[in-house]
């Protein structure tokens, strides 16, 4: 199913939440909301989902206007970070509740409700823990549960608010995988909110970056990590050195660093420059020194705080085998090869 | 000995000190005067006793008190789920002030609440010319004791409730209603589930409370043998009249009701399956 949310508002009291908020999800589609806390994600979740309703602007289903549709008719799927599970049910029970409240003819027989609850614990991998309570669960359990639940409505659209939040780092990455592996199983559009920049890069197709009541950004993985479109996006996402200074003839210049900002505005400016992207280089035009303070290995990878003669701190990133014999205190000669520069 | 000691335990002799200062308090405040009330319900034998709560006003006062609890605790319940309701999971303004409110009947003394609707709805009172007008009774009659025990008695199933749905949060309700449930579906499903222990915790305190009130009701009763006597009054009167083993014998019968109202919450807990959390 297709989403379309049309220049929604909606404000909590004094404090607006969304502030015009417009995006287009593809039928199919694995897309996640990020951004820092307060920055309105999970309203424009809950918007979507009919647990609030916008003040201003729309909300599409297809062609559909769902803007004040009750819960039942969007058929939603929807993932609490707390799971919400009925605590007084059991597993089989809590997964079986979306289709027992159905009424009439829509509602399946015991026999129907109890296969699909069969097929769901198995997609989820809990087979054998359809008699267990909530309160016997682990948390990644719970989650599992949680998820089969949404599921079990056969949604329009699956919604999941900080799915991962609450389970620990190992946990998170398994149940991460499963969600990608479950969303290619059955093809439901899914919309997942996250603070976690990490987990939006890894999981989804397309990243949605909200700050402030607004979407800054959307668009692929790659593109929100390499084209970021503004300050806050090139900040937010991935590792950067952010500079403070200023553009003056297509150079930008801070302390003793100096590079190349072809088709910025003369003044003031911010540069974000990834530690991958300060490259070792002989001295000469454009290099600059720098000090090593702390080198840290991470794989291939080595990552050095440093210092400039002038002062400036920044996080540099080699690979390993180029500063195997690097000393603290050592002096490096650096070329800043990419930077996002933004006027200011 | 005492190196062996878990460091954060208290030593022997505290334990015992503690446990003792307990158990004399327990003792000659609670206890003593229990076993008092039925040695002295008991002490012409048991078919004197059994004759005083036989007697016609006996009879009338305990089947007024029946009527009154099972007037009241009903009230209360659907009182008590709609304010814990209203409290835990809406926002409004001046909530703390409707806590507050509700906890009114713990801190006045159950004598001005009875002379509050003596006030309001008696001869001499605000609505009493147009009660009397109307041929309605309230205060001297069984309206006005019921009135008097649900003020006293509506805080006992709101408290219990409020912090209960309080750490509950509206998530499973969320959850139930994104998933198409009616509100009505809701709330039998999934909030209904989970404070029925809670809730039935509330009753059997409420259920005591309503039995055994005294000062609101003697105020509002009237006194009127077979009419208006609550078992509590009706006790008060056969004491005035020097009838100790008939005072003593319907005092027993309230306490073993109040015994009766303890040992099943205690079962209740017991009962609770532990997979089950919801423990108020």
């Amino acid at each position: 199913m297709t989403i379309s949310i049309r220049s929604v508002g909606k404000t909590f009291g004094r404090y607006p939440a969304l502030n015009s908020v417009s995006l287009e999800i593809a039928d199919g589609e694995l897309l996640a909301l990020l951004g820092p806390s307060g920055s309105g994600k999970t309203t424009l979740l809950r918007v979507i989902a009919g647990l609030e309703f916008p003040d201003s602007g729309q909300v599409l289903y297809g062609e559909q206007d769902m803007t004040f549709a009750g819960a039942a008719q969007r058929r939603v799927g929807f993932v609490f970070q707390q799971y919400a599970l009925f605590r007084h049910m059991t597993v089989a029970k809590n997964v079986a509740f979306g289709l027992d409240v159905r009424k009439g003819a829509a509602k399946p027989s015991k026999a129907e409700i109890a296969s699909r609850v069969d097929e769901l614990l198995r997609l989820v991998e809990l087979g054998e823990l359809g008699k267990r309570y909530p309160a016997q669960l682990s948390g990644g359990q719970r989650q599992r549960v949680a998820l089969a639940r949404a599921l079990a409505v056969n949604p329009s659209v699956l919604l999941l608010d900080e799915p991962f939040g609450a389970l620990d780092a190992t946990v998170r990455k398994s149940l991460r995988k499963e969600l990608r592996r479950i969303h290619d199983a059955t093809g439901v559009t899914t919309i997942f909110v996250t603070h976690d920049q990490e987990e939006a890069l890894e999981l989804a197709d397309r990243v949605a970056i909200l700050n402030q009541g607004a979407i800054e950004q959307v668009g692929t993985p790659q593109e929100i990590h390499d084209n970021p479109v503004g300050a806050f996006v090139a900040g937010f996402v991935g590792e950067s050195n952010r500079l403070e200074g200023e553009v003056r003839g297509g150079r930008f210049r801070l302390n003793d660093v100096e590079f190349a900002a072809p088709g910025i505005a003369d003044g003031r400016a911010a540069a974000f420059v990834r530690p991958h992207e300060l490259v070792l280089s002989p001295r000469g035009e454009g290099t600059f020194p720098l000090i090593a303070n702390h080198i840290a290995p991470q794989g291939a990878v080595a990552r050095i705080d440093g210092v400039t003669p002038g002062g400036l701190r920044l996080e540099a990133a080699f690979a390993r085998q180029s500063v195997a014999d690097i000393q603290p205190g050592a002096k490096l000669d650096l070329l800043v090869g990419r930077a996002y520069v933004f006027p200011q | 000995m005492s190196r062996l000691r878990h460091p954060t335990e208290d030593p022997i002799w505290a334990k015992v000190l503690i446990l003792v200062i307990v158990a004399a308090f327990l003792a000659s405040v609670l206890i003593l005067p229990m076993v008092t009330v039925f040695f002295e319900a008991l002490r012409r034998g048991l078919p004197a006793a059994l004759e005083a709560i036989g007697t016609e006003d006996a009879r009338d006062a305990i089947k007024l008190t029946l009527i009154t609890a099972a007037i009241t605790v009903p009230f209360n319940v659907v009182f008590g789920i709609c304010a814990s309701w209203a409290v835990a999971k809406y926002e409004f303004p001046l909530k703390p002030f409707l806590i507050t409110l509700i906890d009114l009947p713990f801190s006045v003394s159950p004598v001005v609440a009875g002379l509050i609707y003596v006030l309001v709805f008696g001869a001499q009172g605000w609505f009493g010319p147009w009660l009397i007008d109307h041929d309605i009774k309230i205060i001297f009659a069984i309206p006005g004791i019921v009135l008097a025990t649900i003020f006293v008695t509506f805080p006992f199933v709101a408290r219990e409730l409020i912090p209960l749905m309080q750490e509950q949060g509206v998530d499973e309700e969320e959850a139930a209603v994104s998933m198409g449930a009616s509100g009505l579906r809701t709330f039998w499903s999934v909030t209904a589930p989970n404070i029925r222990w809670g809730l039935l915790y509330g009753v059997l305190l409420c259920n005591a409370r309503a039995m055994g009130e005294f000062g609101a009701v003697s105020v509002v009763s009237g006194h009127i043998r077979g009419l208006t006597n609550t078992m509590p009054l009706h006790v008060e009167i056969l004491y005035n009249e020097y009838d100790f083993v008939g005072a003593f014998a319907v005092a027993a019968l309230l306490c073993f009701l109040a015994v009766v109202t303890l040992v099943l919450k205690t079962l209740l807990e017991i009962a609770q399956p532990p997979s089950r959390p919801g423990r108020h």
